[in-house]
Order: C-alpha cells, then structure tokens, then sequence
C-alpha cells in the first residue's frame, strides 16, 4: 500500500500538502475546501498520483488545523472545527491550551487513521457492488447524491436544492455532449466549451470569502496564550477513549453519505459525547470529552467521504468535491473501473492519507505554537495576496482572461448567495455531477423507449430513489421535531 | 435570541418588494424566465438522429425546478420571514469596485498591473496605511508570484504595458 509513496518527490508533496494544510486550516476563512481549489491548478504541472496526495494530505491537515484556531482564539479556522471551540476555547481560558489541543491532536489522528480503514476496506466493497450498476442505477445514485445536498449543514434544504439544481444548470453550458447542439452560448465561443471547473470552484470559495472578510473588518480575535501541546493524561485517555472510538465510527459513517462531510459529523460527535458523558454538564464549560467527541468525528469524515468519491464518484463533502475536480481533470474516472486498472494509484491516495495523519500528529505537536502565530497575519495584508494566486491560478489553467472574469462573476455570485442563506456547495457537486445526471437519464431513456416508469422495475435504481425521498423528507422531519 | 427577533420583527415591517425574501425570489425567477425563453431557441435534433431527450429539455426541467423550490421559499417566508441582513460596509463595496478596476485595467493595459493595483487598494481601503506593507502586497507579491508561474510553472501571461518588458 505505501510502496508508491517512497519515492522522495511524493514524501516531499506529502510534508508540503500537510504543512500547507495545516496552515490553510488554522486561518479562519480559509479551510482545506478553499485552499483545495487555490492550489488545483498548480497541481495541473505534477503527475496525478502527487496532485491527488497533495489534495488529500490538505484534506486531512486543514481539518485537523481548524481545531488550533478553534481553541486558541474561539474561532472555528474551518466549519467542521465549530463544536471544538464550544469546549476548546473555556479550557484554554482555564490555562489548559495545551491541554486542549494535545487532546484535540491525538482523537483527530486517531479519527483519521479510523477512517483511513474504513476506506481501504470499505470503499472496493462498494466499488464492486457499482459494477452492478447500469445507466439508470447511476441516474438513480446521482439523484440521491444531489438530494443529500438538502441535509447540507444548518442551511434551508430548498435553499441547497436550489443551489444544487443551478450547478447542473451550469453544466449544461456549451455544447450538448450527445448531440454537439449549443446551448447557453449566446454566441460566445469560449462558452461553447462549457464553463470549467476552477473558475466556478475558486469564485465561489475563495473569492466569496474575500467579499466576506471585507465585511467584517472590524472583528478582533482575543487569542489565549498558549505555551506548548501536552499529550492527554492518562486520565483524560481513561476518560475519552471510548468517546474517540464512537465519534470515529460516527465520522466515518456520516462522511461515506454522499454530500454530507465534517461538519455534521462533527456536530453529531459532539452531541453524541455529550449524551453517553457521565458529566454532561461540564460540556460547553471546557470538558475534555467535547473536544474528543468533535474532533475524532470530522477527522474521521475524512477517510468516509472518500468512499463514495472513489468508489463511485460521487463526493461525499465540500473539500472531495474539490478533490473528485482533482481526479477528473487529471484525466482520472473515479469508479469500480479504476480500483480494477489502477489499483496503485489507489493505495497510494491510501497510503497518503495514513502518513499525513501521523504526519500532521508530529506537526501539530510541535508546531501548534507557530502555526497558531499565523492567525496574527492581518487581513488586510493576506487577501490580497490571495486573490494574487487565485487569478494567476485560474488564468494558468487553459491561459483565458475569460475565466478570471467567470471566476470573479461566481465571486460575486457566491457571496450573495450566503448572505440570504444559500450554501455555495451544492453548486460545486451539481456542476460536477451535472454531466452524470444528464447523461445518465438520457441514456437510460434510450434504453427503456423513453419509458420513464422503466427507472421503477430495476431495483437497485428503485431502492435509491426510495433512499432520496428519505433524504428529501428528513430535514423537513428534523426542523419540525426542533420546533416541538 | 432576542436580537434576531428583533431583525425579524425589523424586516416584517417592510413593503414587500424591500425585503430580501422578495428580491431574492424577484432575481431568481427573473433570470430563470430568461434562460427558460433561450432554451427555446436551442437548436432542435431531427427524430431520427434524437437519443432520448431533445438537448434543451432537461436545462427546461431543471429551470422549472428552481423556480417552482423558489416560489416555496418565498411562500414559506411569509411565515417565518429571514432575518434582516446587516447593511454592506463600504470596504465591500470598495473591493467591488477593485473587482471592476481589475477587469479594465487587464483588459486594456496590463494583467499584472492590475493585480498590483487591486491589491495596494483593496490592503489600503481594508485599513493599511503603511507604505511598506503596501508595496509588499502590491509590488513585491505579484512579482514573486509573476516569477514562479513564468519561470517554474512555464506559464506565458497577457501581454501588456509591464509584462511586454520582461518578454520583449
């Protein structure tokens, strides 16, 4: 599993995504999704095993990296860190910073590496159970993919379906791939070749958050000191070490749900902690069971969200959307056909994933210190170097102003979209599986004589809507239940 | 708690085409209903070479759903309306403005000149005012990214009043 992985180029891209990772997570706004799509047209110059290992060592860093931030000035750096600060933060003000993020090192390496086995065992499972799939089960699979966009964080889940409806909108621009009918052009002849990805992922994440951070210029973060990471006592093992076991199992489990990610599971961890404590009361007040609780679960979504991205291609949270964009414009199918032909390229995204779990454990420890330094860089002074690297990034990709414009429009776009409560990645996963959508159904219309009622005699294709209008119905269910 | 009752109560009192729930819902279906009227210039495929759908039939589908699940949002805010979103400072609308400055400048002089610009007026309209850390942002920082895509990356940026000097 880890043979591709020593050759020098691919350990060094590894420490580099960790350490960027790392990074990205501890400065608030920005994140693992946001970084992912900063750096992936610069992974258009590596070979695709190093682009997808950088983007996964950012994926399991930045989640991690959020929790330094979270502790140490009551700021989640990511959303999947956010149920950290509700313990983290009181604990560091009670002195016991270090303690704090030692714990919160240790449950999100032993939630990452958790779910690192799920994957590798869980993932050729499901990858060979898709080989049964047909164009109409695919159909099938990526409506329930897209209706699992409804469950999508806090937001309105019509909301988030109307945000996942305009990303496939979006990737009917240009020309219709069966019949090469052009569609939404209006004449322009670098929309013919439909709108790409980085544009649409680096607008809506980092350039929308450039608009966010503009204002909010007045926020003053109150950073707690902090001396050094301690390692959890063996008390604080005695006491959390059931809780880290449960919320990796929660995390792996909620991240294998397409769409859904670490910030659920993370919520779901925490509240779950809370609900086995023997000490409930001590949650929200510093207890150390809340921030194992967290942080093993969103580090655990990592390795579960991969599942679905690998073994079927549909994401299964915000930053393996970024990552399945990774995939495709490398050239590379995710789906049973690749754990068939590329079995190496697959244990080596594996295999990456495991080092930089323990990988981040070392820098974390030893460079919570620093890393926490950065959250010092004033705004002012950081966006504008990002929107840099984000225009000369998009412009790398095909060297078009005209994606620099596309970028800058869902910039906007994005931005306003939050404001009234639409959440930003739903858009991402429609543009991606837009094509899989449409093309799917029409497919499977040639095959059943534009019969629409034929989708219902193929059972695996049944059981998956069945399984979407569950996914439609449970947050109605859910905000009813939170009114009683 | 009571705040955001308040910023309800606050947005209730409006007219309705001043809450954001109506220009919300005014937008989206204002934009679907034009590109639902394009779909219908698309090209037709004759029946014999048509595979399943015609080409415009399924962006029609998916217009039509968004702007159905838009008229449930806006009929579910009159039960419970959104909360009043804070005004806009000036510091977002001055980064519009560099976003509008950028797409002139790079398309009429120079693309490194604009980031350069961009950069020294969104870092001093956000509240810098020190000259070094402004050059920094806006002279140094384009120059070293300039660096590493054309010499590492090998990329060819647009030509321009700046870049032409380096190329020529």
């Amino acid at each position: 599993m880890m043979a591709p992985l020593f050759s020098s180029k691919l350990l060094i891209v590894l420490i580099f995504g960790t350490l960027f990772g790392l990074i990205l997570g501890v400065l608030p706004g920005l994140g693992p999704t946001t970084g992912g799509a900063l750096i992936l047209p610069f992974t258009m110059t590596l070979d695709p095993l190093s682009a997808i290992v950088l983007l996964t060592s950012i994926y399991c860093a930045g989640t991690y990296g959020g929790a330094i931030t979270a502790v140490l000035i009551n700021t989640p750096g990511t959303p999947a860190a956010a149920a950290t600060c509700l313990d983290g933060y009181p604990l560091a003000q009670k002195g016991e910073a270090g303690r704090a993020l030692g714990m919160a090192t240790v449950s999100s390496t032993v939630g990452g590496i958790f779910s690192v086995i799920v994957l590798v065992f869980f993932a050729p499972v499901l990858a060979q159970l898709a080989y049964e799939f047909g164009q109409p089960e695919y159909f099938a699979l990526a409506i329930f993919g897209l209706t699992m966009l409804a469950s999508i964080g806090e937001g309105s889940p019509i909301k988030n379906l109307i945000a996942g409806a305009f990303g496939i909108l979006i990737s009917t621009i240009g020309k219709d791939f069966m019949t090469s009918i052009d569609r939404f052009t209006y004449g322009i002849n670098e929309l013919s070749v439909g709108i790409g990805f980085i544009p649409v992922v680096v607008g809506l994440f980092a350039i929308s958050e450039m608009l966010t951070q503009s204002t909010l210029l007045d926020q003053v973060f109150k950073r707690v000191a902090l001396k050094a990471v301690k390692l959890p006592s063996l008390d604080d093992y005695k006491k959390t070490w059931k809780t880290i076991f449960r919320s990796s199992g929660i995390g792996s489990f909620i991240g294998v749900l397409p769409a859904e990610g670490g910030t659920v599971a993370s919520l779901i961890g925490y509240s779950e902690a809370k609900r086995f404590s023997k000490e409930p009361e001590e949650f929200g007040k510093g207890s150390i069971e809340g921030i194992a609780g967290a942080e093993a679960a969103n580090n655990a979504a990592t390795g579960g969200a991969m599942v679905p991205t690998l073994a079927l291609g549909i994401p299964g949270s915000a930053t393996t959307a970024v990552i399945l964009t990774g995939l495709i414009i490398h050239g590379v199918r995710p789906g049973p056909d690749l754990f068939r032909e590329q079995p190496d390229f697959l244990y080596g995204i594996f295999g990456a994933m495991l080092i930089a779990n323990v990988l981040f454990f070392i820098f974390g420890f030893f460079g919570a210190k620093l890393f926490a330094r950065i959250t010092l860089v004033p705004n002012k002074i950081l966006w504008p170097m990002i929107f840099a690297v984000s225009v000369c990034g998009t412009y790398s990709l095909s060297q078009s102003i005209i994606d620099v414009w596309i970028m800058l429009f869902f910039g906007v776009l994005g931005f306003f979209m939050r404001r009234f409560g639409f959440s930003v990645v739903p858009v991402i996963i429609g543009l991606i599986l837009g094509e899989l959508v449409e093309g799917t159904l029409r497919q499977s219309l040639v095959i059943f004589d534009g019969n629409w009622l034929m989708f219902l005699t193929r059972p695996i294709a049944l059981t998956f809507f069945i399984l979407s209008l569950i996914a439609l119905a449970f947050p109605l269910l859910r905000s009813k239940k939170q009114k009683k | 708690m009571n705040n955001v009752r308040n910023k309800k109560r606050a947005n209730k009192s409006l007219p309705f085409f001043f809450k954001d729930e109506f220009k919300v819902f005014f937008v989206i279906i204002f934009v679907s209903t034009i590109l639902l009227v394009t779909t219908f210039t698309f090209d037709k495929v004759p029946p014999i070479l048509n595979r399943g759908i015609q080409p415009a039939t399924f962006p029609k589908g998916l217009l039509v759903l968004i702007m159905f699940l838009t008229a449930v949002i806006y009929y579910l805010s009159f039960k419970n309306p959104w909360k009043k979103e804070k005004k806009l400072p000036k510091p977002f609308f001055l980064t519009i403005l560099s976003f509008i400055l950028f797409i002139i400048i790079s398309k009429t002089l120079d693309f490194f000149l604009a980031i350069s610009v961009l950069s020294i007026f969104v870092s001093y309209n956000w509240g810098e005012k020190r000259i070094f850390y402004l050059l920094l942002v806006g002279i140094l920082f384009p120059l070293v990214v300039f660096i590493f895509f054309e010499m590492i990356l090998g990329l060819r940026f647009p030509p321009g009043i700046i870049t032409n000097l380096y190329y020529y």
